[in-house]
């Protein structure tokens, strides 16, 4: 067993599990955040996809013992004083989901990548999204969800 | 996953003690290999030894005569370095191609060529660049490292602790990816260090190589038309669902072409 201390959007949680759980089972079982979804198991889908120390991470890939001392932030953690985060927004508005599977690890790869990239034109974020898998093949959509929601956090933060 | 216990190794020196100590050890870097390994029961050691929080293997440094990039330095960060993309502009490109922004957030470079997978593309930028690799006893040479498939020169016990690059301008790399793994089916390095060109391979055979031949050519005449008469053999190279061996072996030749072409137009 492993004791873990996180701050967990934006609170300070410590959970008891397995040496071999993963992040996402962590995510999930211990902490009820269930936003987090398991697609693939296999790092590929990126429905699991989560901020950890900054940085959008596959949680199914990540043991919960590497994370003791770390900053998580989940799909849970975006919406401030239950408003949608810009992305969710655009999310709803442009219908960039169909089945909504994918949802929750697109918009935590879109906010991460919003974060880090200056220059988001729709081929660049469809190139960064390549870790992220819509199988009801909604990306056109997602694409422009993203730009609308990238948009959003610039004036968000002006 | 079957269960193991966890090593939080402080230091070089605790990591190797505790290696020592146990009958079946394997050291954590990012995970991005070991643990979807572990997890499809591929590996079930009974230790596994994180290295995360061992100080100073994340630096990249400039330092006299290139740079130095710490083993556990992550592909983003390698791909983000302003050093890197000054000194060695094609490993900052090559780094940021690596499988996809979730994956470079953790996965790392010491991982990556120590694992030697066929298809991975470090060991291209390693050997075609002719890089030294530093471990806690010693420095190998490039050319001594990639021995076969998923194997390196390493000792069972031994951590890399970084990897030194010599700076290069003029190299590119080119990549022809599997249109659903993403990994490389022929990845081609092409460096221009002072009148020598060195050309290495990765994705195409069981481990990386260099293609000599090219090499003598290039270095003769950096033009497609010497290389026109070449070939690369094609019984030495993988043959799979993905591409049959004499495909990768015409694929090979005609990224080098390009490789050539985008260089010459600099």
């Amino acid at each position: 067993m492993e004791a873990i201390k996180l701050q967990v959007n934006g609170r300070k949680r410590t959970v008891h599990c397995a040496t071999n759980a993963t992040l996402v089972d962590v995510i999930r079982e211990q902490l009820h955040l269930t936003g987090t979804h398991v697609g693939c198991d296999t790092s590929q889908c990126g429905a699991c996809t989560v901020h950890l120390d900054g940085d959008a991470v596959k949680a199914c890939t990540i043991l919960a013992a590497q994370c003791d001392g770390s900053t998580l932030t989940t799909i849970e953690g975006l919406a401030q004083n239950e408003v949608h985060h810009p992305m969710q927004q655009a999310f709803n508005e442009c219908h960039g989901l169909q089945c909504g599977f994918c949802t929750p690890g697109m918009i935590m790869s879109a906010v991460d990548l919003v974060h880090k990239e200056e220059e988001l034109s729709p081929e660049a974020i469809r190139s960064a999204l390549e870790g992220n898998i819509c199988r009801c093949t909604g990306y056109q959509n997602i694409v422009a969800a993203v730009v609308q929601g990238a948009a959003g956090m610039k004036e968000q933060q002006s | 996953m079957y269960s193991f216990k966890m090593e939080r190794a402080e230091s070089l020196t605790s990591a190797l003690e505790r290696f020592g100590d146990s009958d079946d050890a394997v050291y954590l870097a990012g995970g991005h290999t070991l643990i979807p390994a572990m997890k499809q029961r591929l590996r079930a050691p009974e230790d596994v030894i994180d290295l995360s929080g061992i100080p100073g293997l994340r630096d990249i440094l400039v330092t006299q005569d290139g740079i130095e990039i710490g083993a556990m330095a992550t592909h983003a960060a390698v791909a983000g370095s302003a050093h890197v993309k000054t000194h060695i502009p094609v490993l900052a490109d090559l780094a940021g191609g690596i499988g996809d922004r979730q994956v470079r957030n953790r996965g790392t470079i010491g991982g990556s060529i120590a694992n030697n997978d066929p298809a991975a593309d470090y060991p291209a930028a390693v050997l075609g660049l002719d890089a030294r690799i530093v471990t806690d006893r010693r420095t190998i040479a490039s050319g001594d490292f990639f021995k076969a498939m998923f194997e390196t020169a390493l000792e069972p016990d031994e951590i890399i602790r970084a990897i030194q690059f010599p700076k290069i301008e003029r190299a590119a790399y080119l990549k022809f990816p599997n249109p659903a793994s993403r990994y490389a089916m022929v990845g081609v390095l092409i460096a221009c260090i002072s009148d020598e060109v060195r050309i290495a391979i990765t994705g195409a055979a069981p481990s990386v190589f260099r293609a000599a031949d090219f090499e003598v050519a290039l270095s003769e005449s950096f033009s497609e038309s010497s290389i026109s008469e070449l070939t690369l053999p094609s019984d030495t190279m993988n043959d799979d669902i993905h591409a049959s061996a004499d495909y990768r072996a015409h694929l090979c030749k005609v990224l080098i072409g390009r490789g050539v072409q985008m260089l010459s137009d600099h």
